[in-house]
């Protein structure tokens, strides 16, 4: 009975795996963004953009050819996670809670992950208020296309969710030692070596959630961000998190996520939770 | 382990690996197992974040009318199997496939619509 009990989950999730690659090569729909439900993962070089409001990579591609070299010291371009970054269901494997960690998670209902309730019952700021999603939720919820722009002074990020952007300051100051919390904080970055950009920040604001689970964290909240550029189209993120107030320890919560380089000319869609949209959007729950 | 839970482990590993992922919220109150087809005419169609919704007025088999709120993706999702902020207008006649919640209420995921055009929108 193990056996059999052994080969009917193998096929399970071999059926699934089979659906998942199966969905992932049916042929391309014309016409449509690359995307969800859009073209599949064929090699970079063979996805067809439109001229305006692409929504993205469906999947990142195993080719991307032609590739070279990382160049140095450079993020320059429009990066594309696929889906990667979406996170619905919260930040892999956190620390645990502190007790004041345990309490302010305690007041999030969300739709999805750990603290889920139903839908007519979630509280979360950004998607039944509109208020700004903050920082690191930007990093661990939604993460979408990301466009890095290089001044004398500073790294700009450009984030396709929320359409918001941050400044990193890569001249030489320091984190602030006593910050007015932000919604999106304050970062500064500096190269670790010529192909690591490494973002530190500090100074978010505790009343945005860390994630879509609705994990909290406080305005003590020391983010790491080690963006490496693998090559010149491949790109990763890992983000580390320290918040002694709300967790008893350091830890990852993204590990090296997958970007590649989409044509610079990509013109993308509009993706945010605006005020009135939302609040419309929680009142069709409240009607179930 | 006996068969009928071998049976549910196996549905459940299934289940997991080949639900959707919703950016939201969860699918727990929906009826997966389910599918109804549904004519009528488009009373609203919600084309916001979170989530898209389409409203349909579907006449029952008394006569007495009963609006369906179908919920969608986000529009960034929708929009590569075809839907827009115009697909839909109010008074279109559509036949839709969903995946109604388990409660019984009149609402649901939509899983397909076919359009006065006769044209059919896949699943997002």
């Amino acid at each position: 009975m193990q056996r059999a009990c052994t080969f009917l989950i193998s096929a399970s999730v071999g059926l699934a795996i089979f659906s998942m690659v199966t969905l992932a090569q049916a042929p391309p729909q014309q016409g449509a963004p690359p995307g969800r439900g859009g073209p599949p993962p064929v090699p970079l070089s063979q996805v067809k953009w439109e001229p305006w409001n692409n929504t993205g990579l469906r999947a990142i591609p195993q080719n991307v050819e032609p590739d070279g070299p990382a160049p140095r010291r450079d993020l320059t371009g429009i990066w594309d996670p696929a889906r990667g970054g979406i996170g619905a269901r919260g930040a892999r494997n956190p620390a645990p809670l502190t007790e004041w960690g345990q309490e302010k998670g305690g007041t999030h209902k969300s739709g999805d992950g750990i603290r889920q309730v139903p839908a007519d019952q979630i509280n979360d700021p950004l998607s039944t208020l509109g208020d700004p999603g903050g920082y690191p939720r930007q990093l661990l919820f939604e993460l979408r296309h990301v466009q890095f722009l290089h001044t004398p002074q500073s790294v700009v990020a450009l984030f396709m969710w929320e359409r918001r952007w941050r400044v990193i300051w890569a001249d030489g100051r320091q984190l602030p030692t006593d910050p007015d919390p932000r919604w999106y904080g304050y970062s500064v970055g500096r190269w670790d070596d010529d192909y690591t950009f490494v973002v530190n920040s500090n100074g978010t604001d505790e009343r945005t959630w860390l994630d879509n689970a609705g994990n909290p964290h406080s305005n003590d909240l020391r983010v790491e961000e080690r963006w490496h550029r693998v090559s010149q189209k491949r790109l990763e993120l890992t983000v580390t998190l320290d918040d002694p107030k709300a967790y008893t320890r350091p830890w990852v919560a993204i590990d090296k996520l997958q970007f590649v380089q989409i044509p610079p000319n990509t013109d993308l869609m509009e993706m945010m939770n605006a005020a009135s949209e939302v609040q419309k959007v929680a009142e069709q729950y409240k009607e179930k | 382990m006996n068969k009928t839970a071998c049976g549910r482990l196996a549905a459940a590993v299934l289940l997991v690996l080949s639900t959707p992922l919703v950016a939201h919220h969860g699918a727990a109150s929906f009826d997966n197992e389910k599918t109804l087809t549904l004519k009528g005419t488009v009373t609203e169609w919600l084309w916001a974040n979170p989530h898209c919704f389409l409203k349909v007025d579907v006449k029952g088999d008394s006569g007495a009318a009963r609006v369906w709120n179908l919920e969608l993706g986000n529009p960034t999702d929708v929009t590569p199997a075809g839907y827009r902020r115009t697909t839909f207008k109010v008074g279109d006649q559509v036949t839709v496939t969903i995946t109604p919640v388990k409660s019984g209420a009149p609402v649901g995921r939509l899983r397909s619509v076919v359009l006065p055009d006769g044209q059919t929108l896949p699943r997002q």
